[in-house]
């Protein structure tokens, strides 16, 4: 498959302050990228470099094969869409859809059609004659998602589109958003500090951290292969429970705790060899009750605390010094102080070298 | 168990009652009161003297409503007072005054606007720094700018006419100082810090992501200026003009400096007309004229004091 979007050995700097260093990025035609990452790590930035909105300080943009980094937002065949929606408050949902094809001088008639048929998909056909200001939250994102739609472009770019929503709205509209990804397939780049949007929406997510992406990959590597201890904390909630030990020959140490870590698919299996590592187990991979008494290990720990969410139940407990959290089912009759008898499947865990912190 | 009960039915239930009369209340509208009195007495005399005759003004009750009410004093204010050889009264200055006033505003409110919104939304290399320059201007007493600007005006209006006269030889001399020009040149730069700093504060408030929306659309600097922000800011044009209006209209040592007997605004000539010490001192015509000159500010104020609130609020206390 062709790339669609090519980032090529991007840097930016704010005065002395580096932003994006050295960053390379292919995304492929039609992919459904997103771009992960806590406040302040860069992932709008590079968003806004990819739009043409902000001024790279070096390094290259390709989109659909055009080098596109010294051209105009307007110019790159992208459609964007904003947080606050930043709809033109003065102008109707129509003015809204039709400004950027009136500035590209497309004729009337085929702004029309394109207004119609934006209007269409999104269902927003008994809006257009309103102003943003009488619109729901909602309703102003799919406007929003309109405007960047009538263009026509290869790449949608969305800059945590749902963030200022409700949680219910959010929902929808993520379902939505996957459905008009599967309709058009459009290559999308959608930034969002949410992971369950990364999760549910992505072909591919990068997880960024200070500028730099910590790893690219599906839902799926990202999740159960993290690549190092940043992303394996970042992914998932609640977050994965660390243990911190000795691997000797094979085996996890800590304390009275051995987990032999036989089924566990290492990353370079001739490199592994005794040192300090933390291992990191998933709260969902802890078993209770019967299944416990299946797996590999088994441990008994006391609950310290009780959070129920209906669907589940997390326990917080303490094992071996640290905290430990675990999923029960949602019917599970558990209360402060009770003991619970846990089974782990080291295979299913994560090794990291303690101090590079890799993934082994 | 009970004892809640009972004092459920008996204890404090819903809104906190208020005392009107509370000693409080007493002071704050008391002073109130009396400070609005006060400051209102003059606009009382004023009124009430432009409307009585001269004999009566000579029994020298000015506190009283006058008996007999004419509108003489007005009329002669508007159009029969004399200054100097001139006796067309104030409406010579009044035409001079909106002459002066409508370029200045439009001008000045154009010009500081783009830059406020070149400065906020198109930041460049230096920008700041010019930011920096501008405001700075607006702590300089003015007073001392005035006969550089006379030199400056003075030549450049001497360049312009050599200037013409490369194309034409005949062309007459072509005049900045004592030009109506002139006076509204030197009002738009004078009113350039504060306006851009208005206009930047304001258009920095606008949300970022709006502008970077409409450059996406492919709008460029014009477009978005006139297509997106003006139709937004239109409280802030308002006090931006309210803001000329009054400082332009109420202006009287440019004025006097920059124009000459012909072009003199209405405030130039008020001053000449209450302050002329021929004959009898005419106290009606004078409060008659006093308040025709200060009617276009007040009404203006009046007419849009909302609005200005608004965009005061908006624009000046933010950034």
């Amino acid at each position: 498959m062709a790339n669609s979007v090519e980032i090529r050995n991007l840097d930016l700097s704010f005065g002395s302050v580096e932003v994006l260093k050295d960053l390379n990025l292919d995304i492929a035609e039609g992919e459904f990228l997103v771009l992960l990452g806590s406040s302040g790590c860069g992932k709008s930035t590079l968003l806004n470099c990819i739009a043409g909105l902000l001024e790279v300080t070096d390094g290259q943009i390709f989109i659909k094969g055009k080098n596109v980094t010294w051209a105009e937002p307007s110019e790159r065949g992208i459609g964007m869409v904003f947080q606050s929606y930043a709809l033109y408050p003065q102008m109707t949902v129509k003015g809204n859809l039709s400004f950027g094809l009136k500035n590209a001088k497309v004729p009337k008639a085929e702004i029309e059609e394109r207004v119609a048929r934006a209007a269409e998909i999104l269902q927003i056909e008994p809006l257009l004659n309103r102003k943003p200001g009488a619109l729901s939250g909602g309703q102003r994102q799919r406007v929003a998602i309109g405007r960047a739609l009538v263009r026509d472009v290869n790449v949608f770019l969305f800059d945590e589109p749902l963030s200022n929503l409700d949680a219910k709205l959010r929902v929808d509209l993520r379902v939505e958003l996957k459905r008009l990804h599967n309709q058009l397939n459009n290559t999308m780049i959608y930034v969002t500090h949410d992971q369950v949007e990364a999760m549910t929406l992505a072909d591919r997510i990068a997880v960024m951290k200070s500028g730099k992406i910590m790893q690219l990959g599906s839902p799926d590597e990202i999740y159960n292969k993290p690549k190092n201890l940043y992303v394996a904390d970042f992914i998932g909630s609640p977050s994965m429970n660390f243990l911190e030990g000795q691997l000797e020959g094979g085996t996890f140490k800590k304390g009275g705790v051995v987990l032999p870590m036989t089924g566990y698919q290492y990353v370079n299996p001739l490199q592994v060899t005794d040192r300090p590592v933390t291992i990191g187990i998933r709260p969902e991979h802890v078993v209770t009750g019967e299944l416990a008494a299946k797996a590999p290990v088994q441990s008994e720990v006391t609950v310290d605390l009780v959070e129920p969410m209906g669907s589940d139940t997390l326990v917080w407990s303490t094992f071996e010094g640290n905290s430990f959290r675990f999923r029960m089912d949602g019917q599970a009759p558990v209360t402060n102080g009770d003991t619970i008898k846990i089974g782990i499947d080291p295979a299913k865990g994560s090794l990291f070298d303690t101090s590079s912190e890799d993934r082994l | 168990m009970a004892d809640a009960s009972v004092n459920a039915m008996t204890g404090p239930s819903g809104p906190k009652p208020k005392r009107v009369f509370s000693s409080t209340n007493i002071i704050i509208y008391g002073t109130l009161l009396v400070v609005c009195l006060y400051y209102l007495l003059p606009l009382y005399i004023m009124i009430v003297t432009s409307l009585k005759g001269m004999p009566e003004i000579r029994l020298g009750n000015i506190f009283s409503p006058p008996v007999e009410i004419t509108t003489e004093p007005w009329v002669k204010a508007w159009s029969e007072a004399c200054t100097g050889v001139n006796c067309d009264g104030l409406s010579r200055g009044f035409w001079n005054s909106v002459a002066i006033l409508v370029p200045s505003v439009v001008l000045s409110i154009a010009i500081a606007s783009v830059n406020g919104y070149a400065l906020a939304n198109w930041k460049f290399k230096g920008s700041e720094v010019f930011f920096t320059i501008l405001i700075f201007g607006a702590f300089i007493p003015y007073q001392v700018m005035i006969y550089p600007i006379v030199i400056l005006l003075r030549e450049s209006g001497d360049g312009i006419t050599s200037f013409i006269r490369l194309f034409n030889s005949d062309a007459p001399n072509f005049r900045l100082m004592g030009s109506v020009w002139g006076l509204v040149i030197v009002h738009t730069i004078f009113g350039m810090p504060i306006l851009t700093l208005l206009f930047r504060n304001y258009f920095t408030s606008v949300p970022e992501e709006l502008f970077k929306a409409a450059r996406v659309d492919g709008a460029g600097f014009w477009g978005i200026y006139f297509q997106i922000m003006l139709p937004m800011s239109l409280p802030i044009f308002v006090v931006a003009m309210i803001l000329q209006v009054t400082g332009i209209w109420n202006d009287f040592l440019f004025g006097v400096i920059y124009t000459k007997p012909e072009t003199y605004p209405m405030t130039v000539q008020l001053n000449n007309i209450v302050n002329s010490v021929q004959g009898v001192k005419e106290y009606n015509v004078n409060m008659a004229a006093t308040l025709l000159t200060g009617l276009v500010p007040l009404i203006i104020y009046f007419a849009s004091g909302k609005l200005f609130v608004r965009g005061i609020a908006a624009g000046a206390v933010k950034g």
